[in-house]
């Protein structure tokens, strides 16, 4: 949607395209855990770059600045998408006191190059409903790149 | 002896792009040693002054190796390990 407003912008192929439940899910999710840190994935076949199935993760460090997937949770996943041949699309996590661009903690600790990485930001409105941001971008080798969310209804 | 080493997406520069390599081994750590022998910098991305960095978990035979003897963990013919980097951030 809002790529054509975009076209003469850099990097403009860069966009995550996933469903308006996904974005709902998220949002709802990191609201729940505010003012922790609320984690998860939205899996997808292998390869095929579209988000299908969310799944919240535990954050292990149960912190308002620190998130990390419970490890043998995190090992689960991993089989079970070994069997399914999914793989993670998009990795996403709340921040609660601060904007929803990437930390340098999130920077230095990427490790899905191939994953969109959410951030939803529930600084100003908490755990009510009301104003919420939610980005995306890549991150690979130290550099960030914000992209446009298509979202489908 | 073989022992399976599965790569995640993002150690595979190391590898020439394969998901998977073989090494031999008694431990955890000597396996880490003979695949690093032909996958120059794989192993200090795992390890870090003697023992697994903070952020990569590996499991053996689906068992986490932090609980199970760390870079000592016995390895043997047919095991698998799992190099899994920890996904966290602030």
């Amino acid at each position: 949607m809002h790529r054509a407003k975009r076209g003469i912008t850099p990097n403009v192929t860069a966009v995550l395209t996933i469903a308006r439940e996904h974005v709902d899910a998220m949002i709802a999710h990191a609201r729940e855990d505010h003012p922790d840190e609320a984690c998860g994935v939205i899996v997808g076949p292998e390869g095929a770059d579209v988000p299908t199935r969310l799944v919240r993760m535990i954050n292990a460090e149960r912190s308002p600045t620190f998130f990390r997937f419970e490890p043998q949770e995190q090992f689960a996943l991993y089989k079970e998408m070994s069997t399914t041949e999914e793989e993670i699309v998009v990795v996403y996590h709340s921040h609660t006191a601060t904007q929803a661009y990437p930390s340098r903690t999130d920077i230095s600790l990427a490790s899905e190059p191939q994953a969109h990485y959410v951030i939803v930001s529930t600084a100003e409105s908490g755990a009510a409903d009301g104003q919420v941001s939610l980005r995306s971008f890549r991150i690979a080798d130290g550099a960030v790149t914000e992209e446009e969310i298509d979202i489908t209804e | 002896m073989s022992v399976e080493v599965r790569i995640p997406t993002v150690l595979r520069t190391f590898t020439g792009g394969e998901k998977a390599v073989h090494g031999s081994g008694a431990t955890l750590h000597e396996v880490l040693d003979d695949i690093d022998a032909r996958n120059p910098g794989l192993k200090e991305r795992i390890v870090e002054s003697q023992s697994l960095r903070r952020f990569v978990n590996v499991y053996v035979n689906d068992e986490d190796v932090r609980f199970a003897g760390g870079l000592n963990a016995p390895t043997s013919d047919g095991d698998v390990v799992v190099v899994l980097p920890a996904v966290a951030g602030g």
